[in-house]
């Protein structure tokens, strides 16, 4: 039933588009960013001499080189990985199951979900003097800053594609004698995946965003700390910028990699369902003489 | 035509109403009807008389306000793994594949059982070479077809269909209906069929019940004394089609 589609996929003009259309996606993105360096490094030489405002280009580069030298850039990137995988890892398995529960049990959520509601919209960054309070400064006040940070939006979100799955699929469970633990686990578990994973991909984003904020007060080692400490101790801007740009890079990687998930189609059948209805998708698929199912 | 056996689903006294907003609409008034053990009674009705509601109370999902099912004497209460409810194809779970799907009734089977029991249902419907394939992949019928597998999968004695081709093109719920009659045929369940259209009605049921509109109620029931394959361009079909056209109050010419 599976028939290949004859499309320009074999013509050279469909082919060399193809090809150009490929570089063009992977140039692109690039092009921007060498485009932002080259206005900035130009701005700073239009300026003359050594600017107080900005470090070159170039000198984030070797302060970067600097860092890695010295063993720093290991040291603090993974110091900020260590407490953002901690505090998000605890987030992740607190808040997903008590937002599955409190999605189904509708009286539990209606009790506990104004108390997030409220408490979601504090930054987490108001909780720093109680935590440092409470945990000291140190580990474990930066790893709660960031529990909090993504236990709020992880725990809303599932509670919300629970309340969201269909109920004919919710009726079809029952109807093949699933009750509550196995209806969770072989019904609404599956449906709310594909939402689960967004979720847990912009959480992690928040989390690494709030990781920052926390090294800067709460500890002495991390990116943040970096660029407080590089400020402090004798204005190197050109370090301060580094970490900045380490943020974004590592920041981008985890990004990526929560991406990739969400592509998978066994996990997220959601993305490709929504894509789907994407024609410039379909294009591609027939373009690839993939079966088109009828 | 099948032999009619004993009394399989029994609904008495049944009546249903929902409130809204302070106001009680009457959505199901009194209906009283028994089905045979391995009919497939076609409930037939205009848009929003009721007959959904019916069905979902027969099946466990919802509350009657009064009256009673019963299936095989004992009280329907809830849904039941041994009556399985076909909804239109929006019911096939899309993370699972085709094979998952069929399969997900039966997760207490041992595997080779499973396999068995998986692949006898993907070749009943037609479905070979798509077992690992997402519903989305497939097409509205093929969806159709693997709900059909599902449910039959778990060897229930009792079909409840919901206006189970509604979202069909014409000629692929043409193809469904036949299928439908085959597996039927092959496979002797007692069949609830809840359609609103009077050609369907005509060509699938042993009986047809027509509800009236809001309260729905029983207007009539037809009883269809043909063979299948029917012919649909036979006089006795038309005529059949005609009666129930009239009953319902539409006119021959449009």
């Amino acid at each position: 039933m599976a028939r290949p589609v004859a499309t320009d996929s074999s013509h050279p003009r469909g082919r060399r588009a193809r090809a150009t259309r490929t570089l063009a996606r992977a140039l692109l993105p690039l092009s921007g960013i060498a485009v932002l360096v080259l206005l900035w490094d130009v701005a700073l030489r239009a300026a003359g001499g050594p600017s107080q405002l900005l470090p070159r280009p170039l000198a984030v580069v070797l302060a970067i080189a600097e860092l890695a030298q010295k063993g720093f850039l290991v040291k603090h990137v993974v110091a900020s990985l260590f407490r953002v995988t901690w505090g998000y890892v605890a987030a992740v398995l607190l808040g997903i199951p008590l937002g599955i529960v409190l999605g189904w049990y509708r009286r539990g959520g209606m009790a506990l979900a104004p108390l997030l509601e409220i408490l979601r919209p504090i930054s987490p960054l108001a909780w720093i003097p109680l935590a440092i309070l409470w945990f000291g400064v140190g580990d474990i006040s930066a790893v709660f800053i960031i529990f909090l940070a993504s236990l709020f939006p992880l725990t809303l979100t599932a509670m919300n594609a629970v309340r969201g799955v269909e109920l004919v699929h919710v009726n079809a469970g029952r109807n093949f004698g699933l009750r509550a633990p196995e209806l969770l686990r072989r019904v609404i578990y599956p449906a709310i995946l594909p939402q689960l994973l967004v979720g847990l991909r912009l959480s992690l984003g928040i989390a690494w965003l709030v990781v920052v904020a926390a090294e800067m007060i709460a500890v002495s080692s991390g990116l943040g700390f970096l660029i407080i400490d590089a400020r402090n101790a004798g204005n190197r801007y050109d370090l301060v910028v580094a970490g900045m740009v380490l943020i974004g890079v590592i920041g981008i990687a985890l990004d990526a990699m929560m991406r990739s998930l969400e592509r998978s189609k066994a996990l997220a059948w959601g993305y490709t369902a929504a894509f789907e209805a994407d024609e410039s998708r379909i294009d591609r698929k027939a373009a690839a003489g993939a079966a088109v199912v009828p | 035509m099948m032999p009619a056996g004993g009394t399989k689903v029994r609904i008495q006294g049944l009546s249903k109403s929902f409130h809204t907003n302070g106001h009680e609409i009457r959505v199901l008034e009194n209906i009283d009807l028994d089905v045979r053990d391995g009919e497939l009674v076609c409930i037939l009705g205009p848009s929003g008389c009721g007959k959904s509601t019916l069905l979902n109370i027969v099946g466990g999902f919802l509350p009657a306000s009064s009256g009673e099912v019963t299936i095989d004497g004992l009280p329907v209460r809830e849904p039941d793994p041994r009556r399985i409810f076909v909804f239109q194809e929006r019911g096939v779970f899309p993370w699972l594949t085709v094979e998952g799907n069929i399969g997900f009734g039966i997760s207490g089977l041992p595997p080779k059982e499973k396999a068995a029991r998986i692949a006898h249902y993907v070749r009943l419907v037609g479905l070979e070479g798509f077992e690992s394939a997402y519903p989305q992949e497939l097409s509205g019928g093929m969806k159709q077809r693997v709900e059909v597998a599902r449910a039959l999968a778990v060897n229930p004695d009792v079909l409840y269909l919901d206006e189970p081709f509604g979202a069909l093109d014409s000629i692929t719920r043409l193809v469904m209906r036949s299928e439908l009659l085959r597996i039927w045929e092959a496979e002797k369940k007692t069949i609830l069929f809840v359609t609103h259209d009077i050609e369907e009605s005509c060509q699938l049921a042993d009986r047809i019940v027509v509800l009236s509109a809001r309260p729905g109620s029983i207007r009539r029931m037809v009883d269809v004394d043909m063979p299948h394959p029917r012919d649909l361009s036979s006089p006795g079909y038309l005529a059949l089609r005609d009666s129930i056209l009239e009953e319902i109050g539409l006119a021959h010419r449009i």
